[in-house]
């Protein structure tokens, strides 16, 4: 089954569409990267994936089931907002507790030992947490509540490098732990690329590539040489990107052939850069 | 115990360095019959990468005989992973000793070194395929 599904989704707000048409599907198990441009429509998704938002159209499926704001349904989604918003005044052990009383099904135990394992002294105040504690603890939250599925929305951005560092394992060690399905919306390629086996690609309110990395990986080529050849090979694939001069030119192409002997296989950064330089390949 | 350790500008995938690191450990002695390799939770805990990075690197090694997945218990270096012992062969060592003293007084780096190494090895397995490719 399905973590999470669209189908036809649309999200407006005015007459603006943040999201059209999404169609992508999210396998249970995975560990999702979320990309695009800032205003692709990535924190919309998270949103409507997570019940704050509603559609405009089309579906969103959590588990084979609508999403929506009722208990059952919130507790299947734990979603950590790129804000990381938690109570100043509150002890950490006292976020906690209050988790725990809110959250049916809560782990206080396995919370506890996270906080733990991240050094966090329980007796300070949200307030007075660094960066890359606050999100350990937002984290410790989320996975508390034993949902199958996990949305963080730039869950790194503004850490410092040994706190992203932290912050990943924690997050690698809990999926490890748990199976759990996350979908984690980032701008650091490299990093998505050792943390992630999925990928969604927005822009600008569409999926412009969705699937798993290693067979999107498969599908594309980086071919070098004179132009004329890049324009003998429109003939097999579809130019996603190409730069160079006449005589030496080097293309990022689409194929549908798996085992296509040319060029070389790309990695997951050089293929979604490709698509974010050239807004209208295919 | 090994601890892996992850080399991010090198160019070479998290997968491939863990493989490397389990090899050449076993070939050095570091790693030795029985031993264990750290559980996936703990490196991905201590590296942030993907579970399945580790699982497939391990399959991997497993695949090669290098070690032994005991479900529930752990992954182990295998007897026959010692057969790399030949690798500790002294004179096949202090051949290869000569020869980076000789390519220093050429006044070659390390990498030029790693450079004429790696394309020996790629020669002989083109002559070995006959097909060319690496």
């Amino acid at each position: 089954m399905n973590a999470l599904e669209t189908v036809a989704l649309s999200r407006r707000r005015r007459r603006v569409w943040a999201l059209r048409d999404c169609d992508l599907a999210v396998p249970e198990g995975a560990v999702t990267a979320l990309v695009g441009a800032n205003g692709a429509g990535k924190t919309t998704l998270l949103h409507v994936a997570v019940g704050l938002l509603a559609p405009t159209d089309g579906e969103i499926l959590v588990f084979g089931r609508p999403s929506g704001r009722r208990g059952a349904d919130l507790a299947r989604v734990a979603f950590v907002a790129q804000e990381k918003p938690l109570f100043g005044s509150f002890t950490v052990a006292e976020m906690l507790r209050f988790a725990n009383a809110t959250n049916p099904g809560f782990d206080l135990a396995a919370a506890r030992a996270r906080i733990a394992e991240a050094d966090i002294d329980p007796r300070r105040r949200a307030a007075r947490l660094s960066g890359g504690q606050r999100t350990l603890v937002a984290l410790a939250l989320a996975l508390g509540k034993r949902a199958g599925l996990l949305l963080l929305d730039e869950p790194l951005a503004e850490l410092d490098p040994l706190a992203r560092l932290q912050v990943r394992g924690a997050l690698m060690a809990a999926v490890a732990e748990t199976g759990a399905t996350v979908v984690l919306s980032s701008h650091d390629l490299a990093e998505l690329a050792e943390t992630c086996d999925h990928l969604v690609l927005l822009d600008r309110g569409r999926v412009r590539l969705a699937g798993e990395v290693e067979a999107l990986r498969d599908r594309h080529r980086v071919i070098t040489g004179p132009g004329e050849a890049a324009a003998d090979v429109r003939e097999l694939a579809d130019v996603v990107h190409q730069s160079g001069t006449e005589r030496q030119t080097t293309a990022l192409i689409r194929t549908h052939l798996p085992d296509l002997p040319l060029g070389e296989r790309p990695g997951i950064e050089e293929i979604v850069l490709g698509y974010l330089r050239r807004p209208e390949a295919p | 115990m090994i601890e892996f350790r992850l080399d991010r500008g090198s160019g070479v995938t998290p997968y491939l360095q863990l493989i490397r690191q389990v090899r050449q450990a076993v070939r050095l002695g570091r790693l030795r019959e029985g031993d264990r390799l750290p559980p996936a939770r703990e490196v991905v805990a201590a590296l942030g990468i993907n579970p399945n990075t580790v699982h497939k690197a391990y399959r991997e090694l497993e695949h090669d005989g290098l070690v032994r997945s005991r479900p529930g218990v752990g992954t182990f270096v295998t007897a026959g992973a010692a057969a790399s012992d030949a690798a500790q062969d002294p004179g096949v060592r202090s051949g290869l000793t000569d020869w980076v003293e000789a390519a220093e007084r050429a006044g070659l780096d390390h990498e030029d070194m790693r450079a004429v190494f790696d394309s020996v090895l790629a020669e002989r397995d083109a002559a070995r395929t006959g097909s060319g490719r690496t």
